[in-house]
């Protein structure tokens, strides 16, 4: 049993952290279904959850999953389940729901290869894409990276207050090899990080207009059971959640949904810099690709080559004001990743030729090596 | 009678936001819903303590209708939805409405497993034995040999009995209803939701707009009086052999049993765990 704030250095591997950062950030519900490489998230959370209060559930499915986990956080709960490729096709359906009905929620997705039934137990990054886009129809969603055991408890812990703070769904990647690394790691006090939890209405209840517009963007939450009775549809709904087809309640719903994110890019969009503020040229990486980015920078620095790197935290929204004014100064920019180039598409289309885009791809279910990347380096 | 009725329908339904409805005039759905307020009127639950989760169809249309904590999720997933609402807060009443298709085609393993499950949940499946809002496709519980828009040369599966599968999958207690028999629908919504239990309630409904019309069935006044016709007690259907009960329609209580219940189950685990780790907390 973790104790926070005992100072001790804890030796975890991702998976384990990833159930850390979530009792941390005060997730009392999990559903989920086995499967390699996430399992050990359900395992560590069945044994874990009922110790403080909280409810495991392993259901027949990953759609059961996703469903179970949007009834959770209507009743008040901060809720997530996690899962791998196969397992996060099947959630996109009730991710939708997640997304239109503005429900808290977070979904770890540990990518391992693809498509299909793909590489079970090996690495891979194919799944960028599919976060940002898996669902149905327009959404705005955000997704998280996480590189290392430290990132797996910090970014769960950032995930949950990002779901609670936008409602929204918030999917953080992880993959095999985050998941299954053993690292140190000294999980912080209580008290030491943020929590934050979702603002609830404290009006009379005939007074609550549930999706009512306000200047965050993001309406106050009734939850089952406290007195605010409202509706919650995934039809496209007016701002008392009652189903609608009419164009001037559609397009101010579908527009706020957007403008919650889109305001609020500067909380939401993280990056980690090292070495870019006097890079010539410029690794751009995200999830474990990025150590070996890092490895490799600091081989380039060595060599005299003013190398910098961009590590993703956040890859969905894509963080393009942060990336533009590097963009416009370096001389080029590498942006390996283990699959067949899916951010480096975004890299590309916010580059709009100001510098030029190299990638690296890689697709056999290995890690791509430092001195892979440094070759590459070299030569931009 | 009229004023009582008034009295309700201004109590449970969302009368000044939501109607005029989407059914057809005539649709068995509002003769649910009727027995529906009533008996949980009859419960005493107040409106905050009911959580009214619907799939997705013209039976999950329902939810919208009642001014209760309503969640209208995706196609065939009530059940899941339902499940995490339960366990987050298991105080509140959860009642589920779905219809054939939602909860035995795309909802069909989700049903299976809360009932193995035992929840303790109310599952109202209304039976109408076709996809009625997309226009008469065939459901798993279109008979053998009718007619419907997917099946323009006659249909050549079987279909399920949602009561029977509910017994089988091991549902704490099970009934059938018919949207005919409106006092004894009326009785099983109310022994439904006080059941301490995962609990189903199969009413069979008509659909004259599709099933009705593409079978020359006729309209809901003739259908209900099938209903009536085909319609057997569970009593009687004990003294009857197999082959009178043919094309029967058993109604009442099928099973009614004490199984343990989920909900009191975890607690027992959280004791366990919390002896064995100590609370955060």
């Amino acid at each position: 049993m973790a104790d926070y704030g005992d100072g001790k250095p804890r030796l975890l591997q991702g998976n384990e952290a990833v159930v850390e950062g979530a009792l941390y950030a005060g997730c009392r519900f999990f559903a989920g279904y086995p499967i390699t490489p996430a399992t050990e998230i359900s395992e560590v959370m069945s044994y874990r959850l009922p110790a403080v209060g909280g409810t495991f559930i392993q259901m027949e499915d990953e759609i059961a999953s996703m469903g179970a986990v949007i009834g959770a956080s209507l009743a008040g709960a901060k809720a997530m389940t996690a899962t791998s490729g196969p397992g996060f096709s099947l959630m996109q359906e009730n991710l939708g729901f997640g997304c239109v009905a503005e429900v808290p929620l977070v979904i770890v997705n540990v990518m391992r290869g693809g498509p299909s039934t793909g590489l079970p137990t090996q690495v891979s990054q194919g799944d960028v894409m599919q976060a940002r886009w898996g669902t149905h129809g327009d959404h705005p969603i955000i997704v998280l990276a996480a590189a290392t055991t430290w990132d797996c408890f910090i970014l769960t812990v950032k995930a949950f207050n990002l779901a609670e703070k936008y409602r929204t769904p918030v999917i953080l990647l992880s993959d095999e090899v985050v998941a299954h690394t053993r690292e140190k790691i000294v999980l912080p006090p209580p008290g030491a990080l943020e929590v934050v939890e979702r603002v609830r209405p404290s009006m009379p209840p005939e007074w609550y207009v549930p999706y009512e517009d306000n200047a965050r963007g993001v309406p106050e939450m009734g939850i089952f059971g406290d007195g605010y009775r409202y509706h919650v549809t995934g039809l496209i709904h007016d701002v008392h959640g009652f189903p609608t087809e009419r164009p001037d309640e559609i397009v101010p719903f579908l527009n706020r949904l957007f403008r919650k994110i889109t305001q609020h890019f500067a909380d939401i969009q993280m990056v980690e810099e090292e070495l870019t503020e006097d890079a010539e040229v410029l690794v751009i990486a995200y999830g474990s690709v990025s150590r070996s980015a890092k490895r490799a920078v600091t081989e380039a620095r060595q060599r005299g080559i003013k190398a910098g790197l961009i590590k993703l935290v956040t890859l969905w929204p894509f963080p393009r004001k942060i990336l533009e004014p590097l963009l416009a100064r370096v001389r080029g920019v590498l942006v390996p990743e283990l699959n067949m180039g899916q951010m480096s598409r975004e890299v590309k289309r916010v580059n709009q030729g100001m510098t030029r885009v190299e990638t690296l791809n890689r697709i056999d279910g290995n890690l791509i090596t430092p001195g892979e990347i440094f070759e590459k380096l070299v030569k931009l | 009678m009229t004023a009582e009725v008034t009295k309700l329908i201004h109590k449970y339904l969302r009368h000044e936001k939501k109607f005029p409805h989407v059914w057809c005039p005539g649709c068995g759905n509002g003769i649910v819903l009727g027995a529906l307020i009533r008996a949980i009127d009859r419960t005493g639950f107040t409106k905050d303590e009911i959580v009214l989760v619907s799939g997705i169809g013209c039976a999950g249309r329902m939810s919208v209708y009642a001014d209760f904590n309503t969640l209208h999720t995706t196609h065939g997933r009530a059940l899941t939805f339902a499940t995490g609402v339960k366990l987050a807060n298991p105080k509140l009443q959860v009642i589920v409405v779905m219809g054939d298709g939602d909860a035995t085609a795309i909802g069909g393993n989700h049903f299976i497993h809360a009932a193995r499950r035992n929840l303790n949940l109310t599952a109202i499946i209304i039976n109408n034995n076709i996809y009625g809002m997309t226009g008469g496709q065939y459901s798993p519980t279109t008979p053998y040999g009718a007619w419907a828009t997917t099946a323009p040369y006659g249909h050549i599966e079987h279909a399920f009995s949602i009561a029977e599968m509910a017994v089988t999958a091991g549902a704490a207690w099970v009934g059938r209803g018919t949207v005919y028999h409106a006092t004894l629908l009326d009785q099983l919504m109310e022994a439904a939701i006080l059941k301490r239990g995962f609990a189903v309630v199969e009413v069979i409904s008509h659909c004259h707009t599709q099933y009705g019309l593409k079978n020359k069935l006729g309209g809901p006044v003739e259908m209900m009086q099938r209903q009536k016709d085909l319609a057997v007690k569970v009593e009687k259907a004990k003294t009857m052999t197999e082959e009178e009960l043919k094309d029967k329609i058993t109604i009442g209580t099928l099973v009614d049993r004490d199984l343990p219940i989920y909900t009191q189950e975890y607690r027992k685990i959280r004791e366990a765990a919390q002896a064995a780790l100590g609370g955060e907390n």
